[in-house]
């Protein structure tokens, strides 16, 4: 009877879900690229990710310290934003561009713009943009096996052959976590397995960009391409783990597959016509930029609102 | 609030056109790629800021206040252009490396604001210093962009080699120190942006900090603007504006003017009915004729 007598305002009955879950969940997703990114490149890109990591969660305590504010690490995003930060860079990096990206991505893009849930751009992505610009030379020299070497990508646009299965499994040169489709794709059946992404915006982007590719890339319906292209670079990091981002896609349905077409699109312009053979980062970014505007033309119409006009 | 030594503080630090008017943001982000390149737009400027100034101020009895603006940029124009000459004619680099902006200072808004907010208004000396102290106080903001962007973005520093790059590297007994790798995005436009935030940051804090020891920090008045909605001087006799809600305003004269607002509608309301009556007898005479 007592417990009966308890009356509180609502919501009643709570969800276990925490912001802290999903992020481990992403965390959990993202191993099977890290390890792959581990082996594949050897104990230097361990070390990169280690410090990246640490850049980024050591960049929000102090900031929090001196704005402060309550600790916000516990959330576990700021290990997110630097393990996808430390994925997108290239084992022949630096340990100081992690340190810089990592403070950059969490003091600028996010913490400056009110914390996460705040921030209109990708935390890992505008890092990454970031030292693409500014030290170009070091961002873009990619090896393999000791080996330096243009990405498949690069080599694809400059007309080349390409060794597809290769690609699809990861022993290529590229960044840290882009180059095996495989271990992303595991990843990324664990997010859909949790629920914590649906299809709707990884498909309309892939698909999206598959359709530009075969009308605009002047190869046409070529199977051999076309899979090159989707299996190569950023793009099924982007698509499954930052295009995914709940803070910076748009909210409504309908939008999250506008959203998922903008980027496909301009990822194909930026890939066919654009100087770099690359251009998911840039892709992505632009289309957060969109998604305020995206969010208001497809909000959804409430009940009875509107309707046929008279 | 109208001495030399006042309105050259007043432009440098309290009333800085970068920092705290964000006025003429254009030249400020275009640039200041170097030091050197901000320093030098920053003088020119100045230079045509003082010399406008001075010559608005001599004509503003004369100058109608219908064509002020077209009479002002006719003015500055004429300066601009013929600093325009002398500096192709005497420094050829820092003229190809200003490029474009050199004409555009026409066009510059901190010198139609200075124009219009103060040289339009007060008298001739006190515009010249009012002019020289926003000059020097946009000079010195271009060059502090400049000097933080050329040395995190190229190493340098008024085109002297100071970071220790691969390319120039610190000598220590024979040995090559080269830890800095410069960032090009700070000479790219974004790294103006970042810049320039940075910078007005740092000086928010520097103001707030002196307002906590209670320094005087506010601005110093450039004259009426006729801003009477955010202007405090309540005893101003030119005064539009009331804050009725926070019980400002003339006493007497609040219900003189809703008696005056209510005698006018009573009149609209008339009219309008007059009209109303009017056109139904028109539509029945022409329905009488009809028939």
């Amino acid at each position: 009877m007592s417990d009966l007598m308890k009356v509180s305002s609502n919501p009643h009955i709570r969800s276990k879900v925490t912001t802290g879950n999903i992020m481990l969940c992403v965390i959990l997703a993202l191993l099977p690229t890290t390890f792959f990114g581990i082996y594949n490149f050897g104990v230097r890109a361990l070390v990169l990710i280690l410090v990246t990591v640490a850049a980024a969660v050591l960049s929000e305590t102090i900031f929090n310290k001196i704005c402060k504010k309550k600790n916000t690490i516990r959330d576990l995003s700021a290990v997110v934003t630097g393990l996808l930060l430390a994925l997108n860079l290239p084992v022949s990096a630096p340990w100081w561009i992690g340190v810089i990206g990592g403070a950059f991505a969490i003091v600028v893009v996010k913490m400056l713009f009110g914390g996460l849930g705040q921030n209109f751009m990708n935390p890992a992505l505008g890092a990454r943009c970031f030292l693409l610009i500014s030290f170009t030379s070091i961002m873009t020299n990619f090896e393999c096996d000791g080996y330096t070497g243009a990405t498949p990508l690069a080599s694809l646009k400059a007309g080349e052959q390409v060794d597809t299965v290769s690609m699809i499994i990861g022993k290529t040169a590229g960044t840290i976590g882009e180059t095996s489709m495989i271990a992303i794709l595991i990843g990324a059946c664990i997010l859909l397995f949790v629920g914590a992404i649906d299809l709707k915006i990884p498909f309309s982007y892939l698909g999206s960009f598959a359709v530009f590719l075969i009308l605009f890339s002047g190869h046409g319906w070529s199977p051999s391409y076309i899979s090159a292209q989707l299996a190569g670079g950023g793009l099924m990091l982007g698509a499954f783990f930052m295009a995914t981002d709940y803070v910076t896609r748009p909210i409504t349905k309908r939008g999250q597959y506008v959203y998922g077409i903008i980027l496909g699109i301009l990822t194909g312009i930026f890939r066919i016509y654009g100087a770099s053979a690359e251009g998911v980062s840039y892709a992505i970014i632009l289309g957060n930029l969109l998604v305020p505007l995206i969010e208001r033309v497809t909000l959804p119409r409430g009940f009875g609102k509107g309707g046929e006009k008279a | 609030m109208n001495s030399g030594k006042e309105r050259l503080i007043n432009g440098i630090i309290k009333e800085n056109p970068t920092f705290v008017l964000m006025l003429g943001m254009c030249p400020t982000l275009a640039v200041t790629t170097s030091a050197i390149n901000g320093l030098g737009m920053g003088l020119t400027t100045t230079v045509v800021l003082a010399l406008s100034n001075v010559f608005i101020s001599l004509l503003r009895n004369i100058i109608p206040d219908k064509v002020r603006i077209p009479a002002f940029i006719v003015i500055i124009a004429s300066f601009v252009t013929m600093l325009e000459l002398l500096l192709e004619g005497f420094l050829p680099s820092l003229y190809a490396a200003l490029g474009i902006y050199i004409p555009l200072i026409v066009v510059n808004c901190i010198i139609l604001g200075r124009a219009e907010a103060y040289a339009s208004k007060n008298p001739v000396f006190s515009s010249f210093f009012d002019g020289l102290g926003m000059g020097l106080g946009f000079s010195i903001a271009l060059t502090c962009i400049g000097a933080v962007r050329e040395l995190l973005g190229a190493g340098d520093l008024f085109g002297f080699h100071i970071m220790p790059t691969a390319d120039h590297p610190w000598m220590f007994g024979g040995k090559e120190i080269a830890f800095f790798t410069p960032a090009s995005i700070f000479v790219l436009a974004p790294g103006a942006f970042f810049v320039l935030a940075c910078l007005t940051a740092i000086q928010n804090k520097v103001k707030l900090e002196g307002e906590k020891k209670g320094k005087d920090m506010s601005k110093i008045g450039s004259g009426c603007s006729e801003d009477c909605m955010n202007c405090g001087e309540e005893g101003c006799g030119k005064r539009r504006f009331y804050d009725t809600e926070a019980g400002e305003g003339p006493v007497g004269k609040k219900e003189e003017q809703k008696t005056e607002q209510k005698n006018i509608e009573k009149q609209k309301i008339a009219e309008q009915q007059k009209k109303a009556e009017e056109k139904e007898k028109v539509k029945e005479r022409e329905e009488e004729n009809n028939e």
